[in-house]
């Protein structure tokens, strides 16, 4: 049998169908470790996988590698999917990385995404049962590392928007294997103090497998049966964990956290002290009001000068008072007028009218007039009456009949 | 005066005493109420806002952390701000 020669190129395109069309490799997870990790000026990232018994050549084009959540270094176990295939200018065969995630991580996601579900069926996260926030917390607990960043930061802003809160720290771990059992040790400790109105429980950004701990199925549980409504705040916006789902709140950020505990004081001592000057004033003006209208009925005509009433009838009074005393006047006058006309007449009658036409009057001691002799006896003393005077005059003598010869 | 205040203030929490202190002031501006009616309104408007006061000022700005439990008694101690990070 003649022998049969290829090219290289002809071999390395045989080798590269043989790898690159291998079903059973396609969609496999390589787990190893970083060695020889370099960042090209291209963007590019050039390593190499190795365990202890192989190694093999990687790139991730920087069109993959701007979605990692971590920066690869020497000595970090990953887990890596993408395809084998053969470079052939250098005759070596590796692996194009299309997904590198820290080593163990998918099996992390497959437990949170386990532990999530049975959470939520057993109704954990239920909107029931969260708790309302308290409107203004007296007291507030933080759950979390006292020597981190995050609690630096929460407590500030807790001081800058109500500077009258009190604040209890329960210090716990955040992270590692004993993480968990620290931070429900602390929320029992937590349970015990009654005046607490709320808790925020978290803690900084962190790797995934440092927030691992509030995936934790017992925290989660504490969380839930916490009798305190709880702000969970663990990581950085866009990191997710049990323990968001199952708080009464979850807070992006423990900063967040902090501004979604308590209501900014000053804004509402000011709308306070608002209301308190509106309630003022409204009363104010009321009574302001119900004064003018009192003022303005005091000032009416009739309570003012009850008088002025008294005085028309006063007037009245007087009107007829004159009326009266004219009335009366006329009255004597008419009378006055009467009288003197039967003065007049009178005064014609009168004997003394006579008299001073010459006649006299003769009347005895005892007022008897005399008007004939018989009644006076001679030397008997008469009085004779003339117009002007009086004579007293004795009897000298008498004669009948009625000329005086 | 002595008409009874509906709801007394301890038996609100701070967000529904301004609640109802502002109802009350809104009534109150509206101002078509009688003198009695406004004057109780108003008493009970004063007594909201003094408790609303009191729960703002109420607590003691204090900072402390829990260092233990002796029995069932805890430790409490100060916490003091890391001056570095202030």
């Amino acid at each position: 049998m003649a022998p049969k020669y290829i090219t290289v190129s002809q071999l390395t395109y045989a080798l590269k169908r043989v790898i690159e069309d291998n079903v059973s490799l396609e969609g496999v997870w390589v787990q190893g470790e970083i060695s020889n990790f370099t960042r090209h000026s291209s963007g590019h990232l050039y390593f190499t996988l190795k365990d202890e018994g192989a190694c093999v050549k990687c790139v991730m084009f920087k069109s993959q590698a701007w979605t990692l959540k971590f920066r690869p270094a020497d000595g970090q176990a990953v887990d890596i999917q993408g395809r084998l295939g053969i470079y052939e200018k250098s005759g070596q065969y590796q692996l194009y990385v299309d997904i590198m995630e820290p080593a163990g991580l998918g099996q992390l996601y497959q437990a949170f995404e386990k532990l999530k579900t049975k959470l939520e069926q057993e109704g954990l996260f239920d909107q029931a049962r969260k708790q309302q926030l308290p409107p203004l917390p007296q007291q507030i607990a933080l759950i979390t590392s006292p020597t981190g960043a995050a609690i630096q930061d929460m407590i500030k802003i807790l001081h800058r928007r109500r500077p009258n809160l009190d604040i209890l720290i329960f210090p716990a771990k955040v992270q590692g294997a004993d993480a968990p059992q620290s931070l429900i040790k602390a929320l029992n400790e937590a349970a015990r103090f009654r005046n607490l109105d709320l808790v925020i429980i978290g803690r900084g950004g962190g790797s995934l497998e440092e927030l691992w701990a509030f995936n934790d199925e017992g925290l989660a549980r504490a969380i839930s049966d916490f009798p305190k409504p709880i702000i969970s705040a663990v990581g950085h916006e866009t990191d997710f964990t049990i323990a968001d789902f199952v708080a009464d709140l979850r807070a992006p950020t423990p900063s967040a956290a902090a501004e979604l505990a308590v209501p900014d004081e000053s804004a509402l001592k000011r709308n306070l002290a608002n209301l308190q000057k509106r309630l003022a004033n409204t009363v104010q003006q009321k009574i302001q009001s119900y004064r003018r209208d009192l003022q303005r009925l005091k000032s009416s005509r009739v309570l003012v000068a009850p008088e002025q009433g008294l005085n028309i009838r006063r007037q009245e009074l007087d009107m007829l008072r004159e009326r009266a005393v004219r009335q009366l006047r006329q009255d004597l006058y008419a009378k006055r007028e009467q009288y003197y006309k039967i003065l007049g007449k009178l005064d014609a009658l009168s004997p003394l009218a006579t008299l001073s036409r010459g006649y006299s009057i003769t009347q005895k001691a005892d007022g008897t007039f005399v008007k004939n002799s018989d009644l006076v006896e001679n030397g008997e003393m008469v009085k004779v009456t003339l117009a002007m005077g009086v004579l007293s005059c004795e009897v000298k003598d008498k004669y009948k009949g009625s000329q005086l010869k | 005066m002595t008409k009874p205040i509906e709801g007394k203030p301890s038996e609100r929490n701070y967000e529904e005493a301004v609640a109802r202190l502002e109802e009350i002031v809104g009534q109150l501006e509206a101002g078509n109420l009688a003198l009695d009616a406004s004057l109780s309104l108003f008493e009970e408007g004063i007594g909201l806002a003094k408790y609303c006061s009191e729960k703002l000022d109420a607590a003691e700005g204090r900072l402390q952390i829990l260092l233990g439990f002796n029995g069932d008694v805890p430790t409490i101690g100060p916490f003091k701000l890391n001056p570095e990070e202030d």
